[in-house]
C-alpha cells in the first residue's frame, strides 16, 4: 500500500505545480489583458529594409 | 451624386480640399503628413491591416506640451525611472481598431529611442520604454500626437488607480481555495465510499494531517478578508454581515483540526475550502458588476451646466464638456471654474473651499494660473482653458464633498437597518440549533451550526441596495438627471415634503419680457448696467443682462453681490446700485411682476420688471406632486406673485417671500425638525445653503453655470415636468430593494430549515448562496429597468 503515498505524493506536487502556474501567470499580468495578444500575434514581422531591427525591441516581459 | 472620395488615412471624405500624395487621396495636411512619415519609414503595413484606419491629427499648437519638461510633472507621471530608462503609461481614447494597436507597437521604428511600447488595447492605453537621454518625455508625447494620438494626460494619477478591476489579491485567494478544494476531496475519496479506515489507521491519519496542511492556508490566506472585516466591525461594537461567516469558518477550521489532531475523525476541510471558494466566486461576479456600474457613472455621466465661451462673435453658451483647450471663458460671480485655466482678465478671488476646504479666497492676477475646482467670488474673469474638461475630476469634486465612500462597506440605509437585527437573529439560531444536536454528538454540532452560519449569510442583501441604487442613478442619468451618489435614490424615496425656489425654478430664467420704467438712461450708462449685470450669476441678472444692448463694457472699480438684495458696484467715481426695492428703500406700486430697481449714488432712477413666466407643464406637475407631498416656496423676491402662485398651488402649502438665504436655509431646518424629509429645488447658486441642508437638494441647470457642489442631484430645466415621474421612480427602486430583500429571505428560510434539522452539508449551504444573489443581483437589474421605462 505504501505505492499510494508516493502516489498520492505525486499528484500533490503536479498539483502544487499548477497552483504556482497559476499564481505566476496572474503575477506576470496574463489576465490584464485578454484581448491585445491574439491581435499582436498575426502581425507580421516583416523585416524593415531601411530601419535596422533595434536589438533590445524583442519581447522584454514587465 | 458623383462619390466624394475618402481620404486614404482617415477615412473621411475629402469635401473641402484633396490633397493627393503618391496618387493617394488625403482630405488635409495633417493625414497627409501622417503618411508620409509611416511611408518614409515603412510602416505602410498600417494602412494593410484595416482600411482607412487613420485619425487626423489635431492641428497642434508649437510648445503645448511644454509643461511635460519639468521634472515634477514627468515624477508625476513616469511609471518608472533611472539614469538611463523611463516608462510611461498613456492613455490614448483614439486607439480603436488593429492597425492603431500595430503602429503604437511600431513606435521603434520610428523613433529608435523608443525601446519598446506595448498596448492594452481594452484599457486603450500604451506603455512606453524609451532612453531619457536621448529622447524628452515631451517627445515621446509630441510623437504620437503628430501621428493622430493624442494622449489623455491627467495629472491626477490617485484617480486612475482606482479604476483597477479585479485585485490579484482576490484572484489568488480564488485560485489557493480551488486548489485546496480540488484536493481535499481527492484525499477524502475513501471517507466519501465509506471505506473502512479502521484498518489502514495509518492512511487516515496520514490524509487528515495532509488535509490539515492544504487547509490552513486557505482558511487564513483566502479567509483573511473576513476575519478582517468581521473584528473591524466588531471593535466597532457592530455586527456585520461578516461576522456570521468568520464564525463559520472559525469553527469549521477549529474543529476539523481538533478532529485530525486527536485522531477522532477526518474534519470538514472539504466542507471549508468549497465553501470559501464559492464565496469568492460569488466575491468576485460583485466587484465586476460593480465596477462597471462605477465605471459607466464617471466616464459617461456629464453634467448639464454650460458655460460662457467668448468668441469673435460674442458671447456663447456652450455645454461644459465641449470645453477645448485654448477656449476663451467667462466666469461670473460665484460660478466654478470648470477646467485649469490661465487668468486673463479680470480681478480673480479664487475660493477653492470645494476643492480644499479653504474658503478664504485668494488673490490671483491676469496671467496667474487656477486649477478646476475653485469658486470665483467677485467680478466676472475671463480664463483661457488649459485643457479640456475632465469629467472624472468634475465628479470627484462633487462626490468628495461629502466624502461619502461608495463601495461595499458603505452600505445604504435599509441595509445598515436591516443588518442590525439580521445578525443577532443568526447567531441565535445557529446557538439554538447547536445546543438542540448535541444530544447527535458534537460533529453534528459542528455541522449544523457551520451550516446555518453560511446559508444565512446575507450576501443578497448586500447587494440588493447597491445595485439597484446604481442602476436607478445610471438610468436616471440618461434622462438628464443626475445624482451625486446612488444612495439619493434612497434619499429621494423618503421625501415627504418639496421646497421650491421661485425665480429660476418655477420661472423660465431666459426670453422673459422685460420693460423699463423710470428716467432714461444714457448709452453710457445702459452700458454700465450692463456690465454690472455681466458680473453675476443671478436668474434676474442674467435675464436682464441678456435685455441690455451691446457695446464694449467699461471697467468696473469694484464689485459686490449682497445676495438676495442685489449688486453694487463702482465704476467712474459713481455708486451703482441694482437690486430689490426692499434694498434700496423704495416702495412700487406696480406689483404683478418682479421688480429690479437701479440707483446711481444712491438715487433711484428708474425699475426694470420682469414678467414672471411659469414653465410649461407647472401646474400638472403641482397637481401631481401636491397629492403625495407637501409643497412650500421659499422665494427671494417679493410677494406680489401671491396670489398667482396660490393659483397653482393646493391652499395648504406655506408660500413665504422676500427670504434671505439664511431664512431659507431656516425654513428648512424647522420643517426637518419635526422629522419629516425636505427636498429643496432651486437654481444652485443663492440657495446653496439651503440644498446643502435639506435631504435631496435639486438644483435646476439651465443655461447657466449653476454646478453647486452642495447639491445632491442636477436637474436638467427641461426635465422639470417630468420630476413626479423621478420621485415615483425612486418609489418604485425603494419597493424593488424591499422586494429584493424579500427574495433573499426566502433563500435564507428555507435553506435554514433544512440546515437546522441537519439536512444541509456546509458545502450545500456554500453553493446555495452564490445562486442567491445571482438570482437577486438579476432580480434588481430587471425589476429597474422595467421601473425606467415608466419614467417616460
Amino acid at each position: 500500500m505504501s505505492v499510494l503515498i508516493i502516489l498520492i505524493l505525486v499528484s500533490l506536487a503536479v498539483a502544487i505545480g499548477f497552483l504556482v502556474a497559476f499564481i505566476w501567470s496572474v503575477r506576470a499580468g496574463q489576465y490584464e489583458d485578454d484581448y491585445t495578444p491574439s491581435v499582436r500575434m498575426l502581425f507580421d514581422d516583416k523585416v524593415s529594409s531601411k530601419s535596422e531591427i533595434n536589438p533590445e525591441q524583442s519581447d522584454k516581459n514587465h | 451624386m458623383s462619390k466624394q472620395p475618402t481620404c486614404y488615412h482617415c477615412g473621411e471624405s475629402c469635401e473641402e480640399e484633396i490633397i493627393t500624395f503618391d496618387d493617394k487621396p488625403f482630405c488635409c495636411n495633417g493625414c497627409q503628413t501622417v503618411y508620409e512619415i509611416l511611408n518614409q519609414n515603412d510602416l505602410c503595413d498600417y494602412y494593410r491591416l484595416e482600411q482607412m484606419p487613420g485619425i487626423s491629427p489635431k492641428v497642434a499648437k508649437q510648445g503645448r506640451f511644454a509643461y511635460l519638461d519639468h521634472a515634477e510633472i514627468q515624477d508625476q507621471l513616469l511609471d518608472f525611472k533611472d539614469e538611463s530608462i523611463s516608462k510611461i503609461s498613456l492613455y490614448i481614447p483614439q486607439i480603436h481598431c488593429s492597425s492603431c494597436l500595430w503602429l503604437l507597437e511600431n513606435l521603434f521604428k520610428l523613433q529608435p529611442n523608443i525601446k519598446q511600447s506595448r498596448v492594452n488595447f481594452l484599457k486603450k492605453e500604451v506603455s512606453i520604454t524609451f532612453s531619457n537621454q536621448e529622447l524628452s518625455l515631451r517627445g515621446v508625447v509630441e510623437l504620437i500626437t503628430s501621428l493622430g494620438y493624442e494622449p489623455e494626460i491627467n495629472l491626477d494619477r490617485t484617480t486612475m488607480t482606482q479604476k483597477k478591476s479585479i485585485s490579484r489579491r482576490l484572484v489568488y485567494q480564488v485560485g489557493l481555495a480551488g486548489f485546496a478544494f480540488g484536493n481535499i476531496m481527492l484525499l477524502s475519496l475513501p471517507e466519501y465510499f465509506g471505506l473502512d479506515l479502521e484498518s489502514f489507521d495509518t492512511f487516515s491519519s496520514w490524509f487528515g494531517h495532509l488535509n490539515l496542511i492544504i487547509a490552513t492556508p486557505v482558511a487564513f490566506y483566502s479567509g483573511w478578508d473576513y476575519f478582517k472585516s468581521a473584528t473591524v466591525s466588531l471593535r466597532k461594537k457592530r455586527l456585520n454581515i461578516d461576522v456570521p461567516i468568520a464564525l463559520g469558518i472559525l469553527v469549521l477550521y477549529t474543529r476539523s483540526a481538533y478532529e485530525v489532531v486527536s485522531q477522532t475523525g477526518a474534519g470538514y476541510f472539504d466542507s471549508l475550502c468549497g465553501l470559501l471558494f464559492f464565496l469568492l466566486i460569488g466575491k468576485i461576479f460583485q466587484e465586476k458588476t460593480y465596477h462597471r456600474l462605477s465605471f459607466e457613472r464617471d466616464f459617461r455621466s456629464y453634467f448639464p451646466i454650460s458655460v460662457t465661451k467668448l468668441t469673435e462673435y460674442g458671447e456663447e453658451s456652450i455645454p461644459v464638456n465641449t470645453i477645448q483647450k485654448g477656449d476663451r471663458i467667462l466666469i461670473h460671480n460665484g460660478e466654478l471654474i470648470p477646467v485649469d485655466a490661465i487668468l486673463i482678465k479680470g480681478d480673480g478671488r479664487i475660493d477653492n473651499s470645494f476643492a480644499t476646504g479653504e474658503s478664504k479666497p485668494i488673490k490671483k492676477n491676469s496671467g496667474d494660473r487656477i486649477y478646476a475646482g475653485g469658486k470665483q467670488q467677485g467680478e466676472a474673469i475671463e480664463i483661457e482653458a488649459l485643457k479640456p474638461l475632465s469629467q472624472s475630476k468634475l465628479t470627484s469634486l462633487w462626490n468628495d464633498q461629502f466624502t461619502q465612500e461608495e463601495d461595499f462597506t458603505h452600505f445604504s440605509k435599509i441595509t445598515d437597518q436591516i443588518s442590525q437585527w439580521f445578525t443577532p437573529i443568526i447567531l441565535f439560531v445557529a446557538i439554538a440549533s447547536g445546543l438542540y444536536q448535541l444530544q447527535f454528538g458534537i460533529s453534528e454540532v459542528v455541522k449544523v451550526v457551520s451550516a446555518v452560519l453560511i446559508v444565512a449569510c446575507p450576501c443578497a442583501l448586500a447587494l440588493a441596495a447597491p445595485f439597484t441604487f446604481g442602476h436607478a442613478s445610471r438610468w436616471l442619468g440618461r434622462k438628464n438627471c443626475y445624482l451625486r451618489t446612488s444612495n439619493v435614490v434612497e434619499n429621494l424615496a423618503d421625501i415627504d415634503h418639496i421646497v421650491f425656489d421661485k425665480t429660476g425654478t418655477l420661472t423660465y430664467s431666459k426670453d422673459q419680457s422685460v420693460v423699463y420704467h423710470g428716467k432714461s438712461l444714457n448709452t453710457a450708462q445702459e452700458l454700465s448696467i450692463k456690465t454690472i449685470f455681466r458680473q453675476s450669476n443671478h436668474p434676474l441678472s442674467r435675464i436682464i443682462y441678456n435685455f441690455l444692448p451691446n457695446g464694449d463694457f467699461p471697467i468696473l472699480n469694484t464689485f459686490k453681490e449682497i445676495p438676495g438684495k442685489g449688486l453694487a458696484a463702482n465704476l467712474d467715481g459713481n455708486l451703482y446700485q441694482l437690486g430689490s426695492p426692499n434694498w434700496l428703500n423704495t416702495e412700487l406700486k406696480n406689483n404683478n411682476e418682479t421688480t429690479v430697481v437701479v440707483a446711481i449714488n444712491k438715487e433711484i432712477i428708474g425699475y426694470f420688471t420682469i414678467q414672471n413666466d411659469y414653465r410649461k407643464g407647472l401646474r400638472s406637475l403641482i397637481n401631481k406632486l401636491s397629492m403625495q407631498f407637501k409643497l412650500s416656496i421659499l422665494s427671494g423676491d417679493n410677494d406680489n406673485q401671491k396670489s398667482a402662485l396660490a393659483n397653482f398651488f393646493p391652499p395648504e402649502s406655506e408660500l413665504l417671500f422676500n427670504q434671505t438665504p439664511q431664512d431659507k436655509m431656516d425654513v428648512v431646518e424647522r420643517i426637518q425638525s419635526n422629522g419629516i424629509k425636505v427636498m429643496m429645488v432651486g437654481d444652485g447658486l443663492n440657495d446653496a445653503g439651503a440644498l446643502k441642508k435639506s435631504d435631496v437638494g435639486v438644483s435646476l441647470a439651465e443655461d447657466v453655470n449653476a454646478f453647486s457642489p452642495a447639491c445632491d442631484m442636477i436637474l436638467a430645466a427641461e426635465q422639470f415636468s417630468l420630476l413626479d415621474h423621478f420621485m415615483k421612480f425612486a418609489k418604485d427602486c425603494k419597493r424593488i430593494v424591499i422586494i429584493s430583500f424579500i427574495i433573499s429571505f426566502i433563500y435564507n428560510i428555507v435553506g435554514l430549515t433544512l440546515a437546522v434539522q441537519g439536512l444541509l452539508s456546509p458545502v450545500a449551504a456554500a453553493i446555495l448562496m452564490p445562486v442567491s444573489s445571482i438570482s437577486v443581483v438579476g432580480f434588481s437589474t430587471l425589476a429597474t429597468w422595467i421601473a425606467s421605462r415608466k419614467i417616460g
